[in-house]
């Protein structure tokens, strides 16, 4: 039986935004299908195996849990996530982990040091937090697909030359609030700001997701009629 | 009277005729006018002020402290209406007519420090802090950081504190408080103890060393029977103590209220360990206020629901019962609650994103409605975020076809109502709350002043 493999990594503090809504809804929708499902959890200190999971994820944490995530990340997992992606599993960051997979979140004096997995950086800007319902395009493979969510960062995120985000804001903050980009792309490594939590309003991403993760080509189809009308209600939120 | 105050009064009297109710419009105006406003009117009150916040419960815990305290004939300001920003404590000192003896204010967390600064008040009680609406509050340790901020400085002016022992968040505060001058209250009986942290507990690292709390029993979220394990701190022994606890389902609870003074058997109108606690806080500062033992037991037990809090009203021939949702941590109690009663269960749930609510919805995926999945009979899902609504409980374990959207409040209150018998539950977020009032008072179900607060 295929089965897809979820590493959550400190799914007892980075879990802000609802994070458990994310892992639940690959769960059951790998459930549904008769993909197998198995959730670990790597907290501080653990070592991670980059083979032995297809889908790494890391949510949104309050700022003095980041700080301590990011320190444990550099010191035990940063060879083992980068071994990860090199190989092509999925590694999907969200609002605080978003941040995390870039060099660093810098806070006026000081810097956070995060995975470096892509080339992006974060800073605290004296402005607002960029706060609200957002609507991004995006095209992962065979067209432009919409994703919604909510957004609530105080940070900027600002890519690199040459990094692809992963979508185009249609409404919105998105990375900085001035670019009209959304997250960033490379590969199978994937940010994003969108919380909410963004899969069960975007269950067409979940099933992207957990087809990159296993390499299953098709997989069945589901009876998506409330899932659907969720991602229209959080698209008509986000006034798209 | 002052100009300012006639100007302001006059505004709250053009709101109230223009329909739009205006309980915190004059104090606004007032507060625009002269900023001290609250200052000056509190500083009138003979017997000064008291004033309370948390999380959850503010409302119904200030509908009980005032219970208490009017049984002897104290005259309170009160606003008790839950207008809780600072308009609303301004307006309620505006609006106080005749002789009134002691200020007794519910207070937003984020409003408490200039609150506190203007109004001095004799007594503050901190009851609990959960994880609520980030996109308007802000991280818990924000907000932990400024209440710390206003109990160090209102310690300093002799203001004496009532303090939850059972939330390792608040207790903390009063860790460098004189003994004497904060007392604390707490839940000892064992046999409600969770079997470990429910999934949307926050505080689950000491404050002062970030070493993981151990728990001999949690008890409601994150609150409980804690200590760290490295002995930077405990939960202080409570002077003021529920034990015996009995929860009779949605109806009502009981408890033994034990304090220096003595024991008393209260049989609270009321239901769920939330609102033990929140009797338990009412107590620990109305004895606080100067209230005998006797006053708080009677005053406990004649209090009444405030509008959605276990509130019960007949809706197309079934009995409904309203139970406020509107963080994980209240709506977790409220599930809980709700599995004391036997059977399947017919729900209304009502989730809204306006700015009261949040306007972030993504709370519902914290809260465990997995506990109910497996006996809900039918769900209608109403509100502005209704499908959302209708995607956690699918995905909590409720089969599809047991699940009903209809985004559209009243038709989904028909169609909830509608379909079955026996008891219907609703389960609305705030403004979902506010806006089930005026339909439930507009087809003459409820009154229409309803004292409604958060």
């Amino acid at each position: 039986m295929p089965a897809l493999r979820v590493c959550a990594l400190y799914p007892d503090v980075m879990n802000i935004y609802a994070d458990r809504g994310n892992l639940l809804v690959l769960e059951r929708r790998c459930a549904w299908r008769g993909i197998g499902f198995e959730l670990s959890g790597a907290g501080f200190g653990d070592r991670v195996d980059p083979d032995a999971h297809d889908l790494f994820y890391i949510g949104g944490g309050q700022d003095r849990d980041q700080e301590l995530c990011a320190a444990d990340l550099v010191a035990t997992k940063r060879d083992a996530l980068a071994a990860a992606a090199e190989a092509g599993k999925v590694v999907l960051g969200i609002c605080g982990g978003y941040q995390l997979l870039g060099h660093a979140y810098e806070l006026g004096d000081r810097e956070i040091r995060g995975l470096g997995l892509v080339d992006l950086r974060t800073v605290r800007d004296p402005g607002p937090r960029l706060i609200g319902n957002v609507a991004i395009e995006v095209d992962l493979d065979g067209g432009p697909r919409v994703l919604a969510g909510f957004e609530n960062h105080a940070g900027r995120t600002l890519l690199g030359p040459g990094e692809q985000p992963l979508g185009r804001v249609l409404s919105g903050h998105g990375n900085d609030g001035r670019s009209g980009t959304e997250g960033v792309r490379r590969g199978t490594v994937i940010g994003t700001y969108l919380h909410g939590p963004l899969l069960p309003k975007n269950a067409w991403f979940a099933d992207w997701l957990i087809r990159t993760a296993t390499g299953l080509d098709e997989l069945a189809p589901l009876d998506d009629a409330l899932e659907d009308a969720a991602h229209r209600s959080a698209r008509r939120a986000a006034g798209r | 009277m002052s100009l300012a105050t006639a100007i302001a009064r006059a505004a709250g009297r053009l709101s109230r005729l223009s329909g739009r109710g205006g309980t915190s419009l004059p104090g606004k105006v007032l507060l625009r006018l002269q900023p001290d406003a609250i200052a000056r009117l509190g500083g009138r009150l003979p017997q000064g002020a008291a004033v309370l916040s948390a999380t959850n419960g503010k409302t119904t815990t200030a509908a009980m402290v005032a219970a208490i305290l009017e049984r002897r004939g104290t005259r309170l300001v009160h606003n008790r209406a839950g207008a809780n920003m600072a308009g609303g404590v301004a307006t309620a000192l505006l609006d106080a007519r005749g002789r009134r003896d002691l200020g007794l204010f519910e207070v937003d967390e984020f409003w408490l420090a200039g609150v506190v600064d203007q109004l001095r008040p004799r007594a503050l009680l901190l009851a609990n802090l959960f994880r609520d609406q980030l996109d308007r509050y802000g991280e818990l340790e924000t907000i932990a950081d400024r209440w710390a901020g206003v109990v160090d400085a209102a310690a300093g002016r002799g203001t004496r504190l009532v303090l939850n022992a059972d939330d390792p968040l608040v207790a903390d505060l009063g860790r460098d408080v004189a003994a004497d001058q904060v007392t604390f209250f707490g839940v000892e009986d064992a046999s409600l103890a969770l079997p470990g942290l429910q999934h949307a507990a926050d505080s689950k690292h000491c404050r002062r060393c970030g070493a993981p709390y151990v728990y001999d029993a949690v008890l409601l979220g994150h609150l409980g029977h804690y200590r760290c394990p490295t002995g930077d701190a405990a939960r202080p022994a409570p002077a003021v103590v529920a034990r015996d606890v009995t929860l009779n389902g949605v109806r009502d609870a009981a408890f033994t209220l034990a304090a220096p003074e003595g024991e008393r058997r209260v049989a609270l109108p009321l239901p769920g360990l939330y609102n033990v606690y929140n009797a338990l806080a009412a107590a620990a500062l109305a004895r606080v206020l100067g209230a005998s033992l006797d006053d708080v037991a009677a005053g406990l037990e004649a209090v009444a629901p405030a509008f959605g809090r276990a509130e019960t009203v007949r809706i197309g021939g079934r009995p409904m019962t309203l139970l406020l949702i509107k963080n994980p941590a209240g709506a977790n109690e409220v599930l809980r609650t709700l599995l004391l009663e036997a059977g399947e269960h017919d729900l209304f749930a009502v989730l809204n994103d306006n700015t009261a609510d949040g306007r972030d919805v993504s709370w519902i995926w914290d809260a465990d409605f997995e506990l109910l999945a497996g006996r809900v009979r039918r769900a209608t899902c109403s509100g502005t975020r209704a499908e959302e609504l209708a995607v956690r409980l699918k995905y909590a374990g409720v089969p599809t076809d047991r699940i009903h959207v209809e985004p559209e409040l009243e038709r989904g209150l028909d169609a909830a109502a509608a379909a079955g018998d026996g008891p219907l539950y609703a389960l609305p977020t705030y403004t979902a709350m506010l806006a089930l009032r005026d339909v439930l008072a507009r087809r003459g179900v409820a009154r229409s002043s309803w004292a409604g607060g958060a």
